[in-house]
C-alpha cells in the first residue's frame, strides 16, 4: 500500500529505541518550581499573585486580557518565593514565578463539564480551552482556543490529529497514544465538536505500529479515522501533514485554517480531553528525556516549572561529557545553557548528546550538491539562501521565498559541507523582520 | 553542574547531521575512478603512472600554496584537488610530455578553480579547464595516441605504436570501431576514457550513494543514442551507430565524472535534464560537423557555462504557491 507522503525530507536515523519501551512514568516534583509568565506565542502574562502568597494547584499565577495570550497556572500547591527574570528555554530572560512546593494536596481546579462530547456544548468547550491555558504542545505553543476559533469566512472540513513524532529521539506522543489512547480520540472529539467538523483523522507515522493498532480500534468504538504516513522527517510539520493526508497546501504565508483544516499534537488533545472532562488546566505534560548523554532514558509526565537538572537526575544522570542539552528534539529544538532551564508546555523533549568532535566543525563553502534542494519540503532553494543570506543580501533573500522557510533543518542535516543553513535563515528573517517594522 | 554548565555547546537547530561530508563525497568518487585508472596503466604502461604522479604532485601542491596565499583554511585535505589531478591525466593522451602534465595541472587548479574562488565556487570542470589549455598549447600532442598493450584482437602489441582514436578514425578515414571494443577498452584514445565498464561500475556506485545527479549522464546518453541514431537511419555509410557514439571518446568519462560535478552542474533535477540534453546535443553537434573529432569536453564546458542560467530558468515552485495553492 502507499503511504500518504510529501516531497522532500530526510530520513535520519529514529533513535526511538532508547526511550520508546518506557512507560510514561509520573516524575518526582523538585521542591522549587520555575514557572515562566511566556509559555505561548502571543502576548506576555502578567504575574496575579504577589510575594510571599499562598498558592494552590492549578490556581490561575499569571494572565492577561488580550486575545492570543494562554493563562499560567499554578502547577503545584506552594508559596510565591520570587518573581523574577530567569533563563527561558528560549534563550531569553523572562519573567517567572518561582514557587516552593508546599504540603498541602489542595487543588483548584475548574468546574468539569462532562465526557459526552455529544452533550458538551462548543461555546463553553472553548470558553475551557482558553482558561485551561492550552496552547500547541507539539511544540510550537500558540494558543488553542485562538487556532480553534477561526474567523467566520474560513470554513473549516478536517481536523488533524497529529501524531507523526517525525523527530528523532523522541516518544513522548508514542507513549501517550499507546497508554492515554482514550483521552487523545475524548479531546480530539471534543476538538471536533468545537471546530464543527465532519472528519477526524489522526496522522500517525508508520515506524509506530502499536500506537497505530492501538487508536485503530479505538476510533472503532468511538469514530474519526487513523491513517498511516511514510515515516519521513519533517511529516508532523502541519504544511507537511496536510498535504500527506489531504493532497491540499498551505498557501505561503498561510495558515491550515486557509485550506479548511487544523492541525493539534496529540498532547493537546489530551489536555484538552482534561480541562473539559476533569476542569483540570495545563500544568503537567509529558516530556522524553533521552540521549547517549543520559543513563536511562525515559519519558515523565512533569509539572510545568520543574527544571532540566531534576528529570536529568530521574532518569539516571548525565553519561560521559555532555556537549549539548537540547530542548525538543535534534532537528528543532533549541540548544540550552543551563541545566536549570524549566520545562514549559512546549517541552516535548530534553535531549542530552555526548560531546562530539562534529559540534566543533567549521563549515566549508557551498559544493552544489543540491542535496539540500531535494531534501526541502517546501521547494526552496537553500543553497542559494545560505549564500545570499551569509552574503547580508537581505532583500534578495526574500525574493528567495526565506518566509516560507518553516526552519525544519532537513538542509542542513543533509548538507555535505555542513553549512549551518538553517542559523542563515533564521537571522535574515530576524533582519526582514527589523527592516520592516524601521519602514513603518 | 556548574562547570557543566559552562562546557554546553550552543548551536542552532538542527543538531543531527547526516554523515556525508566533501571530503567523504571526494573520498569516494577518487575511489570509484581507481579501477579505471589502474586499467589505464596497465594499458598504456608505466610512463602513465608516471604522468599521475606528476599531476597529483602538482595540483596537490599548486592547491596549497594559492590556499595559503589566499589565507583559507580550508580544502587542502578534502580530496578534490585529486579528483582534478586524477580527471586531468585521464583525458590526456598516453604520451604526453610530463612537463605538459604539470602545466595543465597548474591551469586547471589555478585558473580552473582558484581563480573564482576555491572548491564551490568555480564555473567550469577544473580537469577540463587543464585540458582546453593543453589542446589549445600543444595541438599536436594533444593528438598523438597509441595503441594499447592489448589489441583490439587480443594480441598484445609493442609498445608506442602510433594509432588514431575510433573518433579520428571515424572521422577522418570513415573506419568505425566494434562497440565491444570500444566497451571494454580495447582501443587507442585517452589514458582513462577507454574503458567505459570500468567508468561505468564506479559511477553506477556513485549513483546509488547519490554523490552524483543520474539524470545528467542518463540525459546525455539518450539525447546522443537517439540523435546518433537519427544520424545513421539517414546515412549510414557516413554517420557511425549509435553505440559507437556511446561508447567512443571523452563522452562516457565526460558525462559519468566531468559532467556531473556537484560544483559545475545544476541544483535542480529539471535543470539536470536539460544540462544533459544541451552537453549531448553539442556532443554529436562536434563529433559529426565540426572541425574536431572529439566533442564531449568542448560540450562540456559549454554547457558549464550556461548552468546558472539553467538554475534560474528552472526554479522550484515555492510550496503554496502557483498550481499547487
Amino acid at each position: 500500500m502507499k503511504l500518504f507522503s510529501f516531497k522532500g525530507g530526510v530520513h535520519p536515523p529514529e533513535m526511538k529505541e532508547l526511550a520508546e519501551d518506557s512507560p510514561i512514568r509520573k516524575a518526582e516534583i523538585p521542591k522549587n518550581l520555575t514557572v515562566p509568565l511566556v509559555q505561548h506565542i502571543g502576548v506576555p502574562c502578567k504575574a496575579t499573585v504577589e510575594v510571599g502568597q499562598q498558592v494552590r494547584e492549578g490556581q490561575v499565577i499569571g494572565e492577561t486580557q488580550a486575545f492570543v495570550t494562554a493563562p499560567v497556572h499554578a502547577p503545584v500547591s506552594g508559596k510565591v518565593k520570587k518573581i523574577e527574570n530567569v533563563l527561558h528555554p528560549l534563550g531569553i530572560k523572562a519573567p517567572a514565578v518561582l514557587l516552593e512546593v508546599g504540603e498541602g494536596e489542595e487543588k483548584e481546579y475548574m468546574e468539569p463539564l462532562g465526557d459526552d462530547p455529544a452533550k458538551l456544548d462548543s461555546k463553553q468547550m472553548l470558553e475551557r480551552v482558553q482558561q485551561a491555558g492550552i496552547v500547541g504542545m507539539g511544540g510550537a505553543t500558540f494558543p488553542a482556543h485562538v487556532k480553534f476559533a477561526p474567523p467566520k469566512e474560513k470554513k473549516i472540513d478536517t481536523f488533524i490529529i497529529n501524531g507523526c513524532e517525525c523527530e528523532p529521539y523522541l516518544t513522548a506522543d508514542y507513549r501517550v497514544m499507546i497508554e492515554w489512547g482514550d483521552d487523545v480520540l475524548l479531546g480530539a472529539q471534543m476538538i471536533s465538536k468545537i471546530l464543527g467538523v465532519e472528519r477526524t483523522i489522526v496522522g500517525i507515522e508508520e515506524n509506530k505500529p502499536e500506537a497505530i493498532e492501538n487508536l485503530r480500534q479505538l476510533t472503532g468504538n468511538v469514530g474519526g479515522e487513523v491513517q498511516v504516513v511514510e515515516t519521513k522527517y519533517p511529516q508532523g510539520a502541519e504544511k507537511m501533514l496536510i498535504k500527506a493526508l489531504l493532497g491540499r497546501e498551505v498557501p505561503s504565508g498561510g495558515l491550515p485554517m486557509d485550506v479548511g483544516v487544523v492541525v493539534s499534537n496529540v498532547g493537546t488533545a489530551v489536555a484538552v480531553c482534561e480541562a473539559v472532562r476533569d476542569g483540570k488546566p495545563l500544568i503537567e505534560r509529558v516530556v522524553t528525556v533521552t540521549g547517549n548523554g543520559v543513563g536511562k532514558p525515559g519519558n515523565f509526565l512533569a509539572r510545568i516549572g520543574t527544571s532540566v537538572q531534576s528529570l536529568v537526575d530521574q532518569a539516571g544522570g548525565t553519561v560521559g561529557t555532555v556537549g549539548k542539552l537540547i530542548m525538543g528534539g535534534p532537528m528543532m529544538g533549541l540548544a540550552q545553557s543551563s541545566f536549570d532551564t524549566p520545562v514549559i508546555k512546549g517541552t516535548s523533549g530534553i535531549l542530552i548528546m555526548q560531546e562530539q568532535g562534529e559540534m566543533h566543525e567549521t563549515h566549508l563553502p557551498c559544493i552544489k550538491c543540491s542535496f539540500c534542494v531535494q531534501a526541502c519540503p517546501v521547494y526552496l532553494i537553500p543553497s542559494r539562501l545560505s549564500i545570499i543570506a551569509e552574503a547580508q543580501n537581505w532583500k534578495k533573500a526574500e525574493e528567495f521565498g526565506v518566509n516560507d522557510c518553516i526552519e525544519c533543518g532537513c538542509c542542513n542535516y543533509v548538507c555535505p559541507s555542513k553549512r549551518p543553513i538553517v542559523q542563515f535563515i533564521k537571522t535574515t528573517k530576524m533582519k526582514l523582520r527589523k527592516l520592516k517594522a524601521m519602514e513603518k | 553542574m556548574g562547570e557543566e554548565a559552562q562546557a554546553l555547546i550552543l548551536s542552532t537547530s538542527p543538531h543531527a547531521k547526516s554523515t556525508d561530508s566533501v571530503r567523504k563525497i571526494m573520498g569516494i568518487v577518487n575511489l570509484m575512478l581507481l579501477p579505471a585508472v589502474a586499467f589505464s596503466i596497465y594499458q598504456f604502461g608505466l610512463y602513465v603512472l608516471a604522468m599521475y604522479a606528476v599531476s597529483i604532485a602538482t595540483c596537490l601542491a599548486t592547491e596549497y600554496l594559492v590556499v595559503r596565499w589566499r589565507k583559507r583554511p580550508f580544502s587542502l585535505n578534502d580530496g578534490s584537488a585529486l579528483v582534478t589531478a586524477l580527471l586531468l591525466v585521464m583525458v590526456l593522451p598516453p604520451r604526453f610530455p610530463l612537463y605538459g602534465v604539470i602545466l595543465g595541472a597548474v591551469v586547471a587548479i589555478v585558473i580552473g578553480k582558484q581563480i573564482f574562488g576555491g572548491i564551490g565556487y568555480n564555473i567550469f570542470n577544473p580537469a577540463l579547464i587543464g585540458r582546453a589549455f593543453l589542446a589549445a598549447a600543444y595541438p599536436v600532442w594533444i593528438t598523438s595516441w597509441i595503441t594499447p598493450r592489448i589489441g583490439v584482437d587480443g594480441i598484445s602489441m609493442t609498445d608506442a605504436v602510433s594509432t588514431a582514436t575510433p573518433l579520428a578514425q571515424m572521422k577522418f578515414d570513415g573506419v568505425v570501431a566494434a562497440a565491444a571494443d570500444l566497451f571494454l577498452g580495447f582501443i587507442g584514445g585517452s589514458i582513462g576514457e577507454t574503458s567505459a565498464l570500468l567508468l561505468l561500475i564506479g559511477a553506477i556506485y556513485l549513483i546509488v550513494k547519490k554523490y552524483i545527479k543520474w539524470r545528467i549522464p542518463l540525459s546525455i546518453f539518450l539525447t546522443v543514442a537517439v540523435l546518433g541514431g537519427i544520424f545513421h537511419l539517414i546515412n549510414p555509410a557516413r554517420f557511425p551507430n549509435p553505440l559507437f557514439h556511446l561508447f567512443a571518446g571523452g563522452l562516457m568519462i565526460g558525462a559519468l565524472y566531468m559532467a556531473t560535478d556537484m560544483v559545475t552542474s545544476p541544483i535542480t533535477k529539471k535543470g539536470c535534464v536539460y544540462f544533459g540534453i544541451g552537453i549531448g546535443l553539442l556532443v554529436i553537434v562536434i563529433r559529426l560537423f565540426g572541425g574536431l573529432s572529439e566533442g564531449a569536453m568542448y560540450a562540456i564546458l559549454f554547457m558549464n557555462a550556461l548552468v546558472p542560467l539553467i538554475n534560474r530558468a528552472t526554479k522550484p515552485r515555492i510550496f503554496g504557491t502557483g498550481a499547487g495553492e
